[in-house]
């Protein structure tokens, strides 16, 4: 790990050090979006064709849950960037408690995210032999974490969209792919990323950071804010298709 | 691009960024029940778009960034457009696919058989 | 400059006492480097490797070709040879070679700087690179893969009896080795370049290199997500690419055409980039239309990702769609047209030599425009739809792949050679392995366009008794190459030990690179050079000596221009 503003031997200044970093994660991130762009291409061509299903999918999800970790990601953003703020107006112990800030929502996120995909796993809604969209319509006595009010709007919805698609069920797992595929590649981002904050972290209680030279910050900064980019577009693509029905 | 020369985003101009993502958030949120029909995806696209926007300018600093960082974003999202934009461009002009109909082709045809 | 003289030749001329080479000794010096030249000998290594897995793979398919019955192979194994020939040479051969190996070595040289943006991601890259590699072989030796390099859907997600999960995950892995290096190419030649080294006065190689770069960046990722969301298909049971769950076969080859087609300008572009220094250096030129040769080369990065549905074009897709595509396929042809039409201007009134770098360069001249032209025909709608998936294809990509991409590779490799070794390869050795390269090459795939047209299919493993003839010769022409191959491979071996001694700058070449020592320090210059000539400039430059004769292993240059 290199020291507070030591340049690296094929550079020639600091300047040009920070600049060839900065450019290098801006074209890192240009790759991302192409990467999630792919699955963003499979979820685009399915939900246009198989938009009773991805409906019905949708509003199986939590608007609460979902919007709740929409506000957490974006107030994690405004934390990683006032972090980046605090280093590079030497505030050293200001760095600290905005990065931990950042790493709470972070976890925060992570805790909704796994009361979201455990209820998944109960309802029966993974991708894969036990898939069924209509298990709790089934069997409502395994889906007792919903209210009988919920049930009866999903039972209804239910019936529309079978009338609208005769094979309902193949075309759901189809939206549980979209729906695992995109968040749990996003998760993965940010586990990544949290990973990244706890480093930056321990370098900042060190005192690593300063006015001169906080590029790790910066870069990291940037590498979160994209992360929480690609949830500003999961969040309406998942969880907002068709709730007008409601 | 020196640290000297940098432009400092002020805490200010980041609070007023926070509260308008937020607000941004509770729009689309609104917007998704009220029927638009097709609309819909268009408006709530449009506002994920627009919040994506201010976090890169602010957040990201891309509104004080160089301009070659500039044209990395926008190349970037030029890319993502020609994968969504001309992949669908197979299926709409279809007849139809998987029961969807796209008049679409039949709009071609009628344009071209003015000319033929 | 260093003060040895460029090409003079005689009893005086030593190699370096320190460079790159011996400065720091032992294994872990090797594998731990972050010098990009070392870093380039570890790819040539690997690279070579896969190159002979491959060519294993080619010569079972020739082998079994030579009768029409499918005598030595099962129709299953046959289905491997040739899934895992092209697997092996696309992505673990074809795509990295030039990248890898000369752009790693040559651009920090050519921008005048130390090393590249990021030394260590770079070794990365080549780990990544290793591994990927490594599932790969994994999944040929534990059951193979038969799916075709195309990985089709949903035979390959669902139906196919072979290894394809670690095959698809290790070209997945690879794929990020491609990712980092079009990476720190593309930031080293914005932010690295010496004092005077504009954009207009790089050699047209750094060009090419960032055109390809561009699209690594851009394309790469797209065909990671695909190859995971097969992988995920086939592990897990996703429905995206599966008819039976209601997913679409055809949405799996847009993802995976969407990269694939720009893969294979990441495979030439290098390759075009090496022509254009081995034409001006062995016609003592500049290059003709140096601004239009670059601007050809962002064209070709930048309309190349927008013609991938062209190898789509039977699969039932929007007829309308296809005119597109089609259309644009033409379109993409014409930066090729422009620099080939620069290359050949470039010669007129030049003072040529024929030294072997330059018998590829003419061998990608030829075999480039005829593989070019037939990409052409197979644009063309109507016609496509009589050789699509025939031989013509074959023959048409491997006129590119290898009349184009390997002569440009095998050309470049000749030509820097001094550069990397500090040692001159043996030249008429040389030049007769590239006519026997040329022959072999032209009896293999000539052949082949005539079995295409006539309708014999490709992938198939038995066909009928009347293409028999013209299988054989392209299985005797393909004898003839792999003797082609072998030769440098020995020689050049040979050569970087016991080859005569080079100086600088044997050529003599106008490049950066050519003004440091052969090989080059680690620190590549001793002294930061300042630029202050342009591009090819071969008249403002006393100190490449036109006038004085080359070594006597060299051809006497022809006159001055």
């Amino acid at each position: 790990m290199h020291r507070t503003g030591e340049l690296y031997g094929q550079f020639k200044t600091l300047d040009q050090q920070k600049e060839t970093a900065s450019l290098g994660m801006w074209i890192f991130l240009v790759t991302e979006v192409m990467f999630f762009g792919g699955i963003m291409m499979a979820y685009t061509l399915n939900r246009h064709v198989y938009f009773h299903a991805f409906a019905m999918g949708s509003n199986t999800l939590s608007l609460q849950l979902g919007g709740f970790n929409t506000v957490v990601l974006l107030a994690s953003s405004f934390t990683m960037a006032m972090a980046v703020w605090s280093a590079q107006t030497g505030k050293k112990k200001l760095i600290t408690i905005f990065l931990s800030l950042t790493i709470l929502l972070g976890f925060v996120f992570f805790g909704v995210k796994y009361v979201e995909y455990a209820q998944k796993f109960h309802h029966h809604l993974i991708p894969g032999k036990n898939f069924n969209i209509f298990f709790c319509r089934d069997n409502p006595s395994k889906c007792d974490d919903l209210s009988a009010k919920d049930l009866e709007e999903e039972n209804k919805e239910l019936e529309e969209a079978s009338a609208a698609d005769p094979d309902l069920n193949a075309h759901a797992q189809l939206y549980y792919s979209a729906y695992f595929g995109m968040t749990g590649l996003h998760a993965l981002h940010m586990v990544i990323g949290a990973g990244l904050l706890f480093w930056l972290l321990r370098e900042s209680v060190a005192g690593r950071f300063t006015p001169q030279w906080n590029t790790p910050v910066d870069l990291v900064g940037l590498y979160w804010h994209f992360v929480d980019i690609v949830w500003i577009y999961l969040f309406p693509l998942l969880y907002l298709i068709d709730r007008h029905k409601n | 691009m020196s640290e000297q020369h940098e432009h400092i985003v002020s805490p200010k101009t980041y609070g007023v960024i926070i509260v308008t993502l937020l607000c941004l958030t509770a729009g689309t949120v609104g917007a998704a029940y009220i029927n638009l029909g097709r609309f819909n995806i268009v408006v709530a696209l449009a506002i994920a778009t627009l919040k994506a926007t201010l976090v890169v300018l602010y957040f990201m600093h891309a509104k004080y960034s160089p301009k070659r960082t500039q044209l990395v974003i926008i190349a970037g999202v030029f890319w993502l457009a020609i994968l969504l934009f001309m992949t669908m461009s197979d299926y709409a002009t279809r007849v139809d696919y998987r029961g969807v109909h796209y008049p679409m082709s039949q709009r071609i045809v009628a344009v071209l058989s003015r000319w033929g | 400059m260093d003060a040895q003289s460029t090409h003079a030749t005689g009893p005086g001329l030593q190699l370096p006492e320190k460079s790159y080479l011996n400065e720091t000794t032992g294994i872990r010096s090797w594998l731990l480097t972050v010098d990009h030249k070392r870093i380039a000998l570890l790819y040539l290594v690997s690279v070579t490797f896969f190159f002979f897995v491959g060519g294993f793979f080619a010569m079972m398919i020739r082998l079994h070709l030579l009768t029409p019955s499918g005598y030595m192979l099962s129709p299953d194994t046959y289905n491997r040879m040739f899934t895992m020939h092209g697997v092996t040479m696309v992505f673990f051969f074809l795509i990295p070679s030039i990248p890898a190996i000369l752009g790693n070595f040559l651009i920090p040289l050519m921008v005048g700087a130390k090393d590249l943006a990021f030394p260590k991601i770079n070794l990365l890259s080549w780990y990544i690179y290793i591994i990927g590699g490594a599932f790969t072989l994994y999944s040929m030796i534990s059951g193979g893969l038969d799916t075709g390099w195309t990985f089709y859907t949903p035979f390959s997600t669902v139906y196919s009896n072979s290894a394809v999960a670690p095959a698809v995950i290790g070209v997945f892995i690879t794929g990020f080795s491609s990712i980092l290096t079009g990476l720190n190419f593309l930031v080293t030649v914005h932010t690295m370049r010496a004092p005077g080294m504009t954009w207009f006065r790089l050699p047209i190689f750094v060009w090419s290199h960032y055109a390809t770069s561009i699209v690594m960046i851009l394309g790469t990722p797209v065909i990671a997500i695909t190859l995971g969301l097969a992988a995920m298909e086939r592990l897990f049971g996703l429905g995206f690419f599966n008819p039976a769950m209601g997913g679409d076969p055809i949405l799996f080859q847009h993802l995976f055409w969407f990269y694939s087609h720009p893969a294979v300008y990441i495979m030439i572009l290098p390759s075009m980039g090496v022509i254009s220094e081995l034409i001006p250096t062995f016609a003592r030129k500049k290059i003709f239309g140096y601004e239009f040769v670059a601007a050809a080369s962002l064209a070709i990065a930048v309309i190349g990702f927008l013609v991938w549905a062209h190898h789509m074009f039977l699969t039932g897709q929007s007829t309308y769609a296809a005119i597109a595509f089609s259309f644009l396929t033409f379109l993409v042809a014409v930066p090729s047209a422009i620099k080939t039409f620069a290359w050949v201007a470039t010669l007129f009134g030049g003072s040529i030599s024929f030294d072997t770098p330059m018998l590829y360069a003419f061998g990608f001249l030829g075999l480039f425009l005829v593989g070019g032209l037939t990409g052409l025909f197979l644009g063309a709608l109507g016609l496509d739809i009589h050789i699509h998936d025939t031989y013509f294809v074959v023959a048409h990509f491997h006129y590119i792949m290898v009349g184009g991409a390997v002569m440009g590779y095998l050309g470049g490799l000749h030509f820097w050679w001094p550069k990397i070794t500090g040692r001159l390869y043996p030249e008429w050795m040389a030049r007769i392995a590239a006519l026997i390269l040329f022959v072999g090459f032209n009896l293999t795939f000539f052949p082949q366009f005539v079995l295409g047209y006539l309708g014999m299919p490709r992938r198939y493993h038995v066909y009928p008794p009347e293409f028999q003839v013209y299988n054989v010769m392209s299985t005797a022409g393909a004898s003839i190459l792999a003797i082609g191959y072998l030769a440098p491979m020995v020689y050049l071996t040979w050569a970087a030990f016991y080859g005569k001694v080079a100086g600088n700058n044997p050529w003599p070449a106008t490049g950066l690179e050519w003004t440091t020592a052969s090989p080059p320090p680690t620190e590549n210059f001793h002294v930061t050079p300042v630029v202050t000539w342009e591009a090819y400039d071969f008249h403002n430059r006393p100190e490449l000596e036109l006038d004085v004769p080359r070594a006597p292993t060299l051809a006497p240059a022809h006159g001055d221009d």
